[in-house]
């Protein structure tokens, strides 16, 4: 059942048409001023928006921002620094009308949910990030909105921490049945979380799809990159193809190869046990080759080389129509 | 320490190693000191400390004294819920002309209190612009009565206290208040439950400055209330007065004014401004 129907404008940050189910978590994916915390401020009503919005049947454009059942959490979590942690969840049932030891019965009930229960009395500044974002995600969850709006909740997380709180986000995300827009920076966030990946770029929803799909035939450079892949455009069809199977060699290579670039080396990063080579030239392209090769080819940046990759290594594909483009 | 100071310099961090502070600064910074303390210093060394509590209690310091608390606390609670919400007018709520009126608001900051004073009569006085009315139809007189000592000591303190709440106001963030709303707060409740104690350390300063001011207020009240004991004369009206007839009350007097400013100040660093 279509619980969200968006078709919104923020006048110069982003323009979006999209429907989400009941229970779906959209993971809203693009560069850095694509639109996408812009998106999410337009669904909350925090900034003005010109277009349509339905949330189960009902109209959102004309109300203020109180009166939409949503539930956010805000990049740098934004708890009240002047409440304890279990003010801070109670404070929305407390606004809804609850009574004030109700309210705070409910919101001990979300800090239990979020293992962060013995912590309700500590102020934010005595929360440690995690322990904040997991408060952040419970006060924006006590509301009961029916769309949860989570704008980078694992940024400026240590990546052990960040890894944990997936885990447990994945957890809750799966009994709630509201739409949850969920921005991230991290493709293993659209992978792990999402049943639907929204890509943002340059204000333009440009791809609309199941996580897997839009990791394997991504339309846009910086998903490509997201998920770690080279994707070429010729005429209308993408080519895309993983680092490992690229080759690099000093000089034109005289094989088969009907795929092949010259260019220069600008950066070489280790990834995993290989050595990840970022080389330019018609197009940006990365490549995996050893440590070995690394040595015995000279890499390093400013070096021309030559790349090639098999026919049979390369995925050919066309953007599909109907991707939420308007 | 020497080569490796960076990663040593553990011994004296207070003396970094950038020479000798320059008598060029240093001479006119003593003088400085000077100019701030001499008089101060004077005030309380001539002080007739035996005789303290005798002039204190004549009936005339005695009024003055209430009449100066009366009115400094009157004043506080005004600006307290007449410049609170102003300060909050002006920290969030976008209209045209919002500068304009941030700039009227403060120009008592910067006038010179008797001008202030004259403004009152203008204004308030048996013939003015708002006095006659009030004196035709309702037979209130301002001018010339403790009410008159109120107003102009909140004219000339509300621009502090406004000054100091719409910083806090702004630097406490408008975030919190979207925050606030996505939890389905209206304004008030989050002007109530989010805004203010956010705000709190900027309305406890303000406060104690609008305070400060009013207590030394002298200029406007002279000219707009007068300066008549028991219903007009504050301390610093008083300390005018017996100036010119018994030098030594007045001192008493500053004494008493220069003990409770330097307990403002002492209260204001150790609790308020020193906090988050």
């Amino acid at each position: 059942m279509t619980a969200l129907e968006l078709s919104l404008t923020v006048p110069g940050r982003v323009q979006a048409t999209a429907v989400a189910d009941r229970g779906q978590v959209v993971a809203v994916i693009g560069p850095n001023g694509a639109g996408k915390t812009s998106l999410l401020r337009a669904v909350a009503g925090l900034v003005p928006a010109v277009g349509d919005l339905r949330v189960e049947g009902r109209s959102w454009v004309d109300l203020p921002v109180r009166e939409r059942a949503v539930g956010m959490a805000f990049q740098g979590q934004l708890l009240f620094p002047h409440l304890t942690a279990l003010e801070n969840v109670a404070f929305g049932p407390r606004t809804a009308g609850a009574a004030r030891d109700a309210a705070r019965r409910t919101a001990q009930d979300w800090l239990d949910r979020f293992g962060v229960g013995e912590l309700a009395g500590r102020r934010p500044r005595q929360l440690s990030g995690g322990q904040a974002q997991r408060v952040s995600i419970a006060r924006a969850l006590a509301t009961d909105p029916r769309v949860l709006l989570l704008d980078e909740p694992f940024s400026g997380l240590d990546v052990g921490v960040a890894a944990s709180l997936r885990v447990e986000l994945a957890r809750h995300l799966a009994s709630y049945d509201g739409v949850t827009l969920l921005v991230t920076h991290d493709a293993i966030d659209a992978l792990t979380l999402a049943d639907v990946v929204w890509v943002l770029d340059d204000g333009r929803l440009v791809q609309v799809g199941p996580p897997r799909e839009v990791a394997a035939a991504p339309l846009t450079r910086h998903v490509a990159r997201l998920v770690g892949l080279n994707v070429l455009t010729e005429g209308d069809r993408f080519l895309s193809f993983s680092p490992s199977s690229v080759t690099v060699s000093p000089a034109e290579p005289a094989g088969s190869a009907r795929h092949r670039w010259p260019g220069t080396v600008t950066s070489l990063a280790p990834h995993g046990d290989a050595v990840r080579v970022l080389v330019s030239g018609e197009h940006e392209l990365l490549a995996d080759v050893t440590p070995a090769a690394v040595a015995e080819l000279e890499l390093a940046p400013g070096r021309e080389v030559w790349l090639s990759v098999k026919e049979t290594a390369v995925r050919g594909y066309v953007a599909e129509t109907g991707t939420g483009e308007s | 320490m020497g080569n490796n100071a960076g990663v040593t310099s553990v011994s004296s961090p207070g003396q970094p190693r950038l020479g000798r502070p320059p008598l060029v600064l240093l001479v006119p910074a003593v003088l400085a000191v000077l100019l701030l303390t001499v008089p101060l210093v004077s005030l309380v060394a001539d002080t007739p400390w035996n005789r303290l509590r005798a002039q204190l209690s004549s009936s005339a310091v005695r009024e003055a004294l209430w009449l100066t608390v009366l009115a400094s606390v009157a004043t506080v609670v005004l600006c307290l819920l007449l410049g609170t919400p102003l300060a909050w007018v002006l920290a969030r709520v976008d209209f045209p002309g919002r500068s304009l009126l941030r700039a009227a608001v403060l120009v008592p900051l910067v006038l010179p209190p008797v001008v202030a004073g004259v403004a009152l009569v203008t204004a308030l006085g048996r013939t003015g612009f708002v006095g006659k009315p009030l004196d035709e139809w309702f037979g209130v007189t301002i001018p010339y009565t403790t009410t008159a000592v109120v107003i102009a000591h909140t004219f000339v303190s509300m621009p502090f206290y406004v000054l100091a709440v719409e910083g806090a106001l702004r630097s406490a963030g408008e975030e919190y208040d979207a925050v606030a709303a996505t939890l389905g707060a209206d304004r008030w409740t989050t002007f109530r439950r989010v805004t203010l104690p956010l705000a709190l350390p900027g309305v406890l300063a303000g406060a104690a400055l609008a305070w400060a001011r009013s207590l030394g207020e002298f200029g406007a009240t002279i000219t707009f209330a007068g300066n008549y004991p028991g219903t007009t004369q504050t301390m610093p009206s008083l300390i005018y007065t017996e100036l010119q007839s018994d030098p030594l009350v007045a001192r008493t007097v500053s004494m008493v004014l220069l003990v409770v400013s330097i307990g403002v100040l002492v209260l204001l660093r150790n609790r308020w401004l020193t906090r988050p």
